[in-house]
């Protein structure tokens, strides 16, 4: 009988069912996509503010002091020490190599350009620009096209493997050369392949695959300085601490956390004779952007959780109001309080699965939606969310119906019958 | 919320929607009407007058967050440091009146801190690049500096973190010498970024000129606004300083226009989304009060109430509903947003009224919606069927 009941309402009232599902399912939809991109706004604004730069710089430990004004270097290019280009694939064989998203080695050198008859001593950068590096089985690309995004090259990048430059722009408008001119410098003939913009140091220089660099400098495998962009945590009290002075398992919570330091701290175990460090300015900053970002989306979707409850609430509250004439009526048949509030419930109960279960997956479609169309990336929901989602749409619809079931409950069928209130 | 906060309001939006039919004896009985409804059935009113409101305070808050977030994201993003960068052409000197210059033109728009760099020797020959700049206008400039302790009085240096080994190993005074000129420092406490200016050391600008007779080559420039008021400083400052070259630091300029661009763009997905729930909840909780009121219509029909009067009668309801509940959610709304604000940025959301009359429109273009779908629904249905209960 009770099963034929609540069968029959649904089958007899599609509209009013189907007003009442849309409203829940409508709620769930956009509950998932909020706690979706709430989940996930992290990671993506971690990754767009990667486009400031590398936030890890790793030197030679035993390095001499830099000598540098306005990029160009004042000290003799083969003085002081070197890290070793064979050591750089061991950065994605740390614990948060996932997190490092990529790194590019710097050799500044000195090089003469001969023009007009006489020489000129200029910086000649080396670098990788994309280059194919593997680490065990795993293949990737690395270089200043992932770590510096801002620099821009009008013509073509060079090849990693070829003997191709770039001009800053300054230097290139100094010389008046374009792409596919050739340059002299420290007699050898190179093919000019772009002119390079960075709106920095790099706009007087000559920067070139990093092989270039060591054959003038005769290092072979010399690097000065890499360069690390990974994504961090932000910093707390915990980051800040000495991790010599940590016992045991505070130690491995710091250095099983993506903290700027702890990340710079593998990466000096990981590349020997290496020094790293956290570019401050970088670094800091964007820790304070991200927990401002990210806690401002918290506050969203609390609201969007609010506003999606209500409306759920809203719905069944209308739905149950409309059927007082039928409680009247099965009350009068002689049906207790209890009866008449357990079919409601389920009947709500139904309800709320249904539409738990077509939001859920209708607002993982949405999340996907503006993953793609803001950030051109998926933002995916863990299916761990499920029954978590399934549980509130219950729960809310439930604490939405309570007050007009028990409205509804506690009418006198007589007037509930005549249709007065 | 009881039925007599709701008087005036109902009294005055009643008088906008009657005005065509002003002096006529049926407008005292329109109000009287309106006011009675709302009182008789305060239950199912207050709820629909709470789901406006909540809808109403939600759309505020949220529009004007996404108002506001930019300029509070810029300001962190200030945090960065300098976003221009003047410098003399091929490292020369600026004129010794610039930053006086610089000062005037940015008056206010942001920070301004310059920079003197050369290259001098340490008592025992060694080469170490030196700075002369002004340590109070650093600390605003470049927060994230990690300094032991900031110089305080004259002779006194910052000492990069790198440098200390070269310098004053044992935190011993030093001697520095730049073309035949000598000055003897000590050292206030040590700087670190992890960049170039661990291995340089810092003096306050009036030594470092004094010393060397060299004036500032760099003035940073850390500019607030929006990219087009950015560009307009720099277009200022190269024409109040025609032999310097001003440049912005695309690097934070890209990175903040990215970061920006796409929080405010998730923002406005989730004001939108949060709009539509919002309406919604208003749209269903009114029809069902509207529906529940058919007895109403049909009695008035049936003592021979035109379609006309019907229709403005339910219509002002709606509206009046509307308008109080817009301007109860705004207050509400605002207080929201600045909690927010103050909780998430630690400055308040300053209150944005350009958004009331789009929230007024909006709940009020609701409201009316939901009440007409459900008139003329019951408008084709006889008034006695519908009083027979049917």
């Amino acid at each position: 009988m009770f099963a034929r009941l609540v069968y029959e309402s649904f089958r007899r009232q599609k509209r009013r069912k189907l007003l009442a599902g849309a409203a829940i399912t409508l709620g769930v939809t956009v509950a998932t996509a909020m706690i979706a991109v709430a989940t996930d706004i992290g990671d993506k604004i971690n990754r767009e503010l990667r486009t400031i730069g590398a936030n890890i710089l790793v030197t030679p430990q035993e390095d001499t002091l830099d000598v540098e004004i306005g990029g160009v270097n004042l000290k003799p290019p083969s003085d002081g020490a070197f890290l070793n280009e064979a050591d750089l694939p061991k950065i994605k064989g740390t614990f948060w190599h996932n997190n490092i998203t990529g790194f590019a080695p710097m050799l500044p050198v000195t090089v003469t350009l001969q023009r007009d008859g006489k020489s000129e001593n200029l910086t000649l950068l080396g670098t990788y620009f994309a280059k194919s590096v593997s680490f065990g089985k795993e293949e990737f690309k690395t270089g200043v096209r992932i770590t510096h995004p801002w620099w821009k090259v009008s013509g073509s990048w060079p090849d990693d493997g070829s003997r191709d430059v770039l001009l800053g722009e300054r230097l290139a408008a100094k010389l008046s050369a374009k792409p596919g001119d050739e340059v002299a410098l420290s007699g050898r003939t190179l093919r000019v392949s772009g002119i390079l913009s960075t709106g920095s140091v790099e706009d007087d220089q000559v920067v070139a695959p990093i092989a270039l660099a060591q054959e003038i400098l005769g290092k072979p495998g010399a690097v000065r300085r890499v360069y690390v962009s990974a994504l961090t945590k932000p910093e707390d009290a915990l980051a800040r601490r000495d991790p010599k002075s940590m016992s045991g398992p505070i130690y491995d919570r710091w250095y099983c956390s993506p903290y700027p330091q702890s990340i710079a701290f593998q990466l000096q175990e990981a590349i020997p004779h290496s020094h790293a460090e956290q570019i401050r300015q970088v670094a800091q900053n964007e820790g304070a952007v991200l927990t401002r970002i990210e806690g401002l989306i918290f506050l969203v979707t609390l609201a969007a959780l609010f506003a999606s409850a209500l409306a759920v609430s809203a719905a069944m509250a209308t739905a149950i109001f409309e059927r007082r004439a039928e409680v009247g009526l099965m009350k009068a048949l002689g049906a207790g309080r209890f009866a008449v509030a357990s079919i409601f419930f389920a009947e709500a109960m139904l309800l709320a699965l249904v539409g738990g279960f077509v939001g859920f997956a209708a607002g993982g479609l949405l999340a996907r939606q503006i993953g793609r169309s803001i950030f051109n990336s998926e933002i995916a929901i863990s299916p761990v969310l499920f029954p978590v989602i399934l549980a509130i749409a219950v729960i809310v619809t439930f604490a939405g119906s309570a007050a007009a079931i028990r409205n509804a409950v506690r009418l006198d069928p007589v007037f509930a019958l005549r249709g007065e209130l | 919320m009881n039925a007599g906060g709701l008087h005036p309001m109902e009294r005055h939006s009643a008088r906008g929607v009657a005005a065509g039919r002003a002096q006529s004896p049926h407008t005292s009985m329109f109000v009287r009407m309106l006011v009675r409804a709302a009182v008789l059935r305060r239950g199912r009113a207050v709820s629909a007058l709470f789901a406006m409101v909540v809808a109403a305070a939600v759309a505020t808050a949220m529009l004007n967050l996404y108002i506001d977030v930019q300029a509070k994201l810029r300001r962190e993003f200030r945090n960065y440091g300098a976003n221009i960068i003047l410098a003399g052409r091929d490292g020369a000197s600026l004129p010794a009146d610039a930053l006086s210059h610089v000062e005037s033109v940015v008056a206010g728009r942001g920070l301004v801190a310059p920079f003197g760099l050369l290259v001098a020797r340490t008592s025992d020959g060694q080469p170490i690049v030196v700075a002369g700049t002004d340590f109070e206008r650093v600390r605003q400039i470049d927060r994230w500096w990690s300094v032991s302790q900031w110089p305080s009085a004259p002779q006194q240096a910052l000492v990069g973190v790198r440098a200390v080994s070269v310098v004053s190993p044992r935190n011993q005074p030093f001697d520095l010498s730049f073309q035949g000129h000598t000055i003897h420092l000590t050292s206030a406490g040590t700087v670190q970024t992890g960049a170039a200016e661990d291995s340089r050391v810092y003096l306050s600008l009036p030594d470092f000129v004094l010393w060397t007779g060299v004036q500032p080559s760099t003035i940073e420039v850390a500019a607030t606004g929006s990219p087009e008021e950015i560009a307009a400083i720099m277009h200022q400052l190269q024409e109040a300083i025609p032999v310097a070259e001003v440049r912005p630091v695309r690097q934070i300029m890209e990175g903040e226009a990215r970061v920006l661009g796409k929080t405010r763009a998730t923002l406005l997905a989730a004001a939108a989304l949060i709009i539509l729930t919002a309406a919604l909840c208003v749209l269903s909780t009114l029809m069902g009060w509207v529906f529940d009121r058919r007895r109403d219509f049909a009695i008035m029909k049936a003592l021979g109430a035109s379609d006309r009067l019907l229709n403005s009668f339910f219509a002002a309801e709606a509206a009046a509903l509307g308008a109080t509940g817009a301007v109860i959610g705004f207050v509400l709304g605002i207080g929201i947003a600045a909690w927010i604000g103050r909780v998430n940025f630690h400055a308040p959301v300053v209150p944005r009224f350009g958004v009331l009359p789009l929230v007024l429109a909006g709940s009020i273009l609701v409201t009316l919606l939901s009440a007409i779908l459900p008139i003329s629904l019951l408008r084709r249905v006889q008034p006695a069927v519908i009083l027979r209960g049917e």
